[in-house]
């Protein structure tokens, strides 16, 4: 290759390194703060103050108070924890047991995977939320009951695409070669399947922080998630939408943290993406 | 003298639902003796590709027997299967895609030597060593498939097939995708590789260039639509061809 183009892909890997630091410690920053959420927030997140309600943003509350005279601020520091946590740990669960079966499924093929494949239609079928809502209902209300529900609606997104990549690469020369090294079922899905697939996986489980971080705050708004008066953003939204229109602040502090949190991981995900990709390694 | 080789029967039909079956490749035979070089041509879709799946294991035959130095490749199981890919071994016809782009072309090469328990050291000498013998340096086993030019990629697929010491090396279009200096290279580096290993090594050539089997083959088959329709010395055949379609490949290419 020419020189030119060399030097235009070196110069290319290199902003996507320093995007990948810079996204990197801007999540890494979210997540530490999120941890020592409590030593960080300048009031009692969960004191009232009945003679100081939905007070403006000043300067002594930066993001204004709710309708019992919470400070806006703390309350949004401390739903970091609950937030942030809770959606990570959910999005790690789908993606992990969605990649699981869809490459099973993907290598294995015959009927196992017409099972699967049909029993994930099924879920795909259903409206998502609504059979997210039935599921917690069984299970009744909590922040783990919220997760196990949404696991169910989502694994299937995470299984299609694990097993059309895995079919994918099924038919590549170099896996035909790899099992004519000698490579079992396992090697030749941990050392050749996985890496090769997980690129695109990762940016959609980074992609779908946000929504899960929606919908999470949906069922809690139902009840059937984080609880009053834990502060969790998406339970925080939903509780004062009905003050959008006169104190807007309360209703928009949380907005605004779910917008930075979920921006920061897309950023983060697209990022990796691009850093993943063995042809801007460069010649 | 015991084939390395010997194809009975083989078969495959594909059976589709809604259409009628499809005999991909219908009954045929062949043997390949130790040290021999055997081309096997025709035109696409003529089921050059299947044989040599069905051969390697890679597509399971409808019928027939692949006997691969006295045993039976179709009725083995996984691990069987696997000690028997010691002994056969395979070019790709595209050498960019036959290595793992998220590997080095060193980890490609000695997987096989992993997998049989060689040490790291040792797998790391040996792969350096293949590497030379098929006109690499040393230095290439670092680099990744796509940072290498597609003749060089090849010789390192070459090198990853030699790497098991097999008797058999099936070719399965191994220089079409190259130009065609970069072919007379590959198939230049094939015949040394021939001439040093002598009756230790066979080689089926896929291919659908009758002049590069003319070339570089001891004998050759015609397979069209599935069955073998001719065969014997490469001049011969392209002198007197006895069968219509191989007349009509060899007035297409004169």
């Amino acid at each position: 290759m020419s020189e030119p183009t060399v030097r235009i892909q070196k110069i290319k890997r290199d902003t996507v390194k320093t995007r990948l630091i810079l996204f990197g410690a801007l999540a890494l920053l979210l997540l530490v703060c999120s941890v020592f959420s409590e030593h960080l927030t300048p009031y009692d997140p969960y004191l009232q103050d009945l003679t100081n309600t939905k007070a403006a943003p000043s300067a002594e509350h930066l993001f204004g108070t709710d309708r019992y005279g919470r400070d806006m601020l703390s309350r949004v520091i401390v739903g970091s924890k609950t937030s942030i946590y809770s959606t990570l740990l959910l999005v790690a669960i789908v993606t992990a047991l969605g990649t699981m079966i869809g490459v099973f499924c993907g290598w294995h093929g015959k009927w196992i995977d017409t099972v699967l494949m049909r029993i994930s239609d099924m879920f795909l079928a259903f409206p998502g939320l609504v059979f997210a809502m039935a599921v917690a209902g069984v299970l009744g209300g909590g922040l783990q009951n919220a997760i196990i529900a949404l696991v169910a609606i989502s694994w299937p997104k995470y299984a299609r695409i694990a097993r059309s990549q895995t079919l994918a690469q099924k038919e590549t020369p170099y896996l035909k070669a790899a099992r004519l090294s000698g490579s079992g079922t396992w090697k030749i899905i941990f050392k050749h399947i996985l890496p090769n697939i997980i690129g695109p996986i990762l940016v959609t489980s980074m992609l779908d922080i946000g929504t899960m971080m929606m919908e999470l705050a949906g069922l809690s708004f139902l009840g059937l998630g984080a609880k009053p008066p834990t502060a969790e953003w998406g339970s925080m939204m939903s509780d004062t939408r009905s003050l959008l229109s006169t104190v807007p602040w309360v209703t928009l502090a949380p907005g605004f943290a779910i917008f930075v949190s979920v921006m920061i991981f897309n950023l983060l995900g697209d990022t990796i993406r691009d850093y993943a990709d063995p042809k801007s390694r460069g010649r | 003298m015991e084939p390395v080789l010997k194809v009975d029967n083989l078969t495959k039909i594909f059976t589709r639902k809604g259409q009628p079956d499809f005999t991909a490749v219908d009954h045929i035979g062949f043997e390949l003796y130790p040290g021999e070089c055997v081309g096997l041509i025709g035109e696409s879709g003529s089921g050059k590709t299947t044989v040599v799946n069905m051969i390697t294991r890679l597509v399971d035959a409808t019928e027939g027997s692949v006997i691969l130095d006295g045993e039976d490749i179709i009725k083995m199981s996984g691990k069987e299967l696997r000690r028997a890919y010691r002994k056969m071994q395979m070019v790709f016809q595209t050498p960019t895609d036959s290595f793992d782009p998220r590997r080095t072309l060193g980890d490609g090469i000695g997987e096989s030597l992993r997998n049989s328990g060689m040490s790291r050291a040792d797998t790391k000498k040996e792969v350096a060593r293949l590497l030379t013998e098929c006109g690499l340096t040393p230095d290439f086993a670092g680099r990744y498939p796509h940072q290498v030019s597609g003749g060089q990629c090849q010789r390192a697929a070459i090198a990853r097939a030699l790497a098991v010491k097999p008797r058999l090396l099936i070719c399965d279009e191994a220089t079409s995708s190259l130009d065609v200096t970069i072919q007379k290279e590959i198939v230049a580096l094939l015949n040394e590789l021939r001439s040093q290993h002598g009756s230790e090594l066979s080689i089926l050539f896929i291919c659908h260039d009758i002049a590069l089997v003319q070339q570089f083959c001891s004998r050759v088959l015609v397979l069209y639509k599935g069955r073998i329709v001719e065969q014997g010395r490469p001049d011969d055949v392209i002198r007197d061809p006895k069968d219509e379609y191989t007349r009509r490949l060899i007035d297409s290419i004169l």
